[in-house]
């Protein structure tokens, strides 16, 4: 289609950028722009609004949880997983998200010519472990092959549904003032690991991904706690600044937090710190983070705790009815500083 | 973690910052050179921790910010060249040209790459062999040495499709650019360590008595700059002036000389303009004639470019220490890291980038 025949039907919303540039996808502010002017633009409709990682539905007086995603990494293979085990647990994760207890799965290939075999096959029994893992199963799919050059290897897409439990509710929007806000252990991980490996930095240790399927500690907490947990988001890209800064949007809330609350393993911090990278904004695959009641905060800590993918968790800090759409952090040495959405991708620095 | 959190403690940091509070009687205003130091400054919140009678205002010493216009616009005019892999350290390539930026080149097709160190792109051209490798090189003093060196290798191991276009500024005519101007209100400076830590500073030292101001060379944590802080107060408050070494751990005072001479070797001192402040007298550094096989300004034929600057952005200003982020009216309206008028509001050392992304709620 021409330009000219697109905007006969209607004018292209966004002015600034004529052409789609890698910060649209990098889950910061230039994504969300590209969401709500493209997408919701073009698909206005009550439940794409909620902007969740999933859709909840309601039928026939049940609800189930929708949600899609799709995994283009680059290299296909890591440490500690693969694109297979990461497109798995990935859209398990955006159905918990939502509450949902995990029913099935989709899964749909885009092969670029001359991929090898053997690639694909270690990459299908992955997917068959790491649904096998979550008892979630693969019930359909699809396979398209591209000419060589016309795509990176392999891309997959994942849809999942599941059932939503009855009586709750999750959604950015249900933040409130003296909620806490928690996560599950240890940040900015996956996305160092990525990078090492895609950059060919070396360090003394080999950094794996923590990436995981979390519905069956979201399923604990929600056991626990129930409609007492308001909020939970897998901070995927944009890390878990670009999450907070959306749910303060959402909730029309402030939040505080606390550097020295907010747990970073060591050698991941270095890598940051080389890198000129802020933990705070690079992705987790296998994180959490839970905006629960206040008077419930140290029970649920207790119950992450108590789940194996969530030995580390920690309490980060507290939703405030000051500063509303806003997230400040006290630095470790006491001052404040506000904490923006990503803008742009994160680039390494100069010196 | 270590040699990190050390210099981030709590603790330490109190009494640094009671000491300083206890040591002002008047007013003063600092400078801190070096972008690094800008954004501990603002991400740890020391700016707002300070007696009131302390203003810090943001020096030049962002590398991407002082890099003229027209060079960015020959960049993008070479990375758009058909056969050229063009190479940079990631924070120039969200820097606005007049049109457009090294990443929509990218976006358009352009083969734009990112490397952490300019021997990267020195082995990019080793196995392109029929394609042009360009790096940019822009930095103060700290990147020199490495680059130097790139150029040197390629040049001794014959790596002829490798050239570098060459943006590098000097940190010590620019203070004194600074200090000689008449509506300069800088009392004294927190010197960048890392320019320090290669070119020692017994260089600063006629400039502090010319001019009659201390100076601090200063590291760049938290507890560094609050240190370097109470340094530069008690030498003020005494009435003393000269160059006091905050960053001992990693400056001495005739800097690293093996350094020194690599750069020597390779890379000749001369006028360079500055961006949103102007020429200024041997500030800058370009290849030496015997590389010029080497310099990407020669072998790639672009025109000349002149550019204007957006009339709106006050960066010049900034830079000089003269006005801070937030006082310009296009700040976070008309000019945010989405759509920046400036360099200061996209590189990551940038003084408007630091404002906005650590202070925009808090001004």
């Amino acid at each position: 289609m021409s330009v000219a025949t697109f905007n006969l039907e209607c004018p292209l919303p966004i002015a600034d950028y004529p052409n789609v540039v890698l910060a649209h996808g990098g889950g910061g502010r230039l994504s969300r722009t590209l969401v709500e002017k493209i997408f919701l633009g073009a698909y206005p409709n009550e439940v794409l609004a909620t902007l969740h990682d999933g859709a909840v539905l309601d039928v026939h007086g049940g609800r189930i949880a929708f949600s899609t995603d799709s995994y283009v990494i680059d290299p296909p293979f890591f440490p500690g997983g693969d694109i297979g085990s990461l497109a798995v647990h990935g859209t398990i994760n955006d159905l918990a998200m939502c509450g949902a207890t995990p029913l099935a799965l989709s899964a749909g290939f885009i092969l670029e010519e001359g991929f090898p075999m053997a690639d694909l096959w270690r990459i299908a029994l992955s997917m068959r472990d790491a649904a096998a893992a979550a008892a979630t199963p693969i019930v359909t799919g699809d396979t398209k092959v591209v000419d060589r050059g016309k795509g990176d290897g392999i891309f997959i897409n994942t849809t999942g549904v599941g059932i939503v439990r009855p009586g709750i509710e999750l959604a950015p929007r249900r933040a409130r003032a003296g909620d806490a806000v928690l996560v599950s252990g240890s940040i900015a991980t996956h996305g160092i690991a990525i990078m090492s490996i895609r950059e060919g930095l070396e360090f003394e240790t080999q950094l794996a991904t923590d990436s995981a399927a979390l519905h069956g500690m979201v399923a604990s907490l929600l056991d626990t706690l129930g409609s007492d947990v308001h909020v939970l988001r897998d901070p995927t890209r944009g890390g878990v600044a670009s999450a907070l800064c959306e749910i303060a949007d959402s909730a029309s809330v402030g939040i505080d937090i606390e550097e020295a609350a907010i747990p970073v393993l060591d050698e991941v911090r270095g890598a940051c710190e080389i890198l000129g990278f802020d933990p705070l904004y690079v992705a987790n695959e296998g994180k959490l983070i839970a905006f629960v009641a206040a008077e419930r905060a140290d029970e649920a800590l207790a119950t992450l705790r108590a789940h194996p993918l969530g030995g580390e968790a920690a309490r980060i800090g507290t939703v405030t009815s000051e500063h509303s759409g806003h997230v400040l952090q006290r630095s470790r040495i006491g001052g404040l500083r506000a904490i923006e959405m990503l803008s742009g991708e994160q680039l390494p620095r100069i010196c | 973690m270590k040699y990190v959190d050390e210099y981030r403690d709590a603790a330490d940091s109190q009494k640094m910052l009671a000491a300083i509070h206890q040591r002002v009687t008047r007013e003063w205003t600092l400078m801190e050179v070096c972008g690094g130091q800008t954004h501990t400054l603002i991400k740890f919140g020391i700016d707002r921790m300070l007696p009131e009678q302390v203003q810090i205002v943001h020096g030049p010493g962002c590398p991407v910010c002082v890099t003229p216009l027209e060079m960015i616009d020959r960049a993008i005019a070479i990375a758009r060249m058909p056969n050229v892999i063009f190479t940079s350290f990631g924070d120039m390539l969200r820097v606005p040209g007049s049109e457009t930026d090294l990443l929509s080149v990218k976006a358009a097709g352009g083969d734009v790459r990112i490397v952490y160190s300019p021997l990267d792109a020195v082995r990019i051209a080793e196995q392109n062999p029929h394609r042009e490798v360009v790096f940019f090189a822009v930095g103060f003093e700290t990147t020199a040495p490495a680059n130097a060196m790139a150029v040197w290798e390629a040049a001794h191991r014959g790596v002829l499709n490798f050239s570098m276009l060459v943006s590098h500024v000097l940190v010590p005519p620019a203070m004194e650019a600074i200090l000689s101007a008449e509506t300069n209100r800088v009392q004294g400076f927190l010197a960048a360590g890392h320019v320090c830590a290669i070119m020692g500073y017994h260089e600063y030292e006629p400039i502090a008595q010319k001019y009659r101001v201390p100076m601090v060379v200063t590291g760049f944590e938290p507890l560094d700059l609050l240190h370097g802080t109470l340094m530069l107060i008690e030498m003020l408050e005494d009435g003393r002036i000269g160059v006091e070494n905050q960053y001992a751990r990693a400056v001495r005072r005739e800097g690293n000389t093996v350094a020194q001479q690599t750069v020597s070797q390779v890379f000749m001192a001369g006028e360079r303009k500055w961006r949103g402040i102007g020429e200024i007298p041997a500030s800058g550094l370009s290849l030496r004639p015997e590389y010029a096989a080497h310099d990407a300004e020669l072998r790639f034929a672009v025109g000349t470019i002149t550019a204007d600057e957006p009339a709106e952005c006050i960066s010049g200003a900034i830079m000089q220490g003269h006005q801070k982020p937030h006082q310009c009216p296009a700040f976070g309206t008309r000019c945010t890291p989405e759509r920046p008028l400036g360099a200061p509001m996209v590189s990551s050392e940038g003084a408007c980038a630091a404002y906005y992304n650590y202070g925009r709620v808090l001004a």
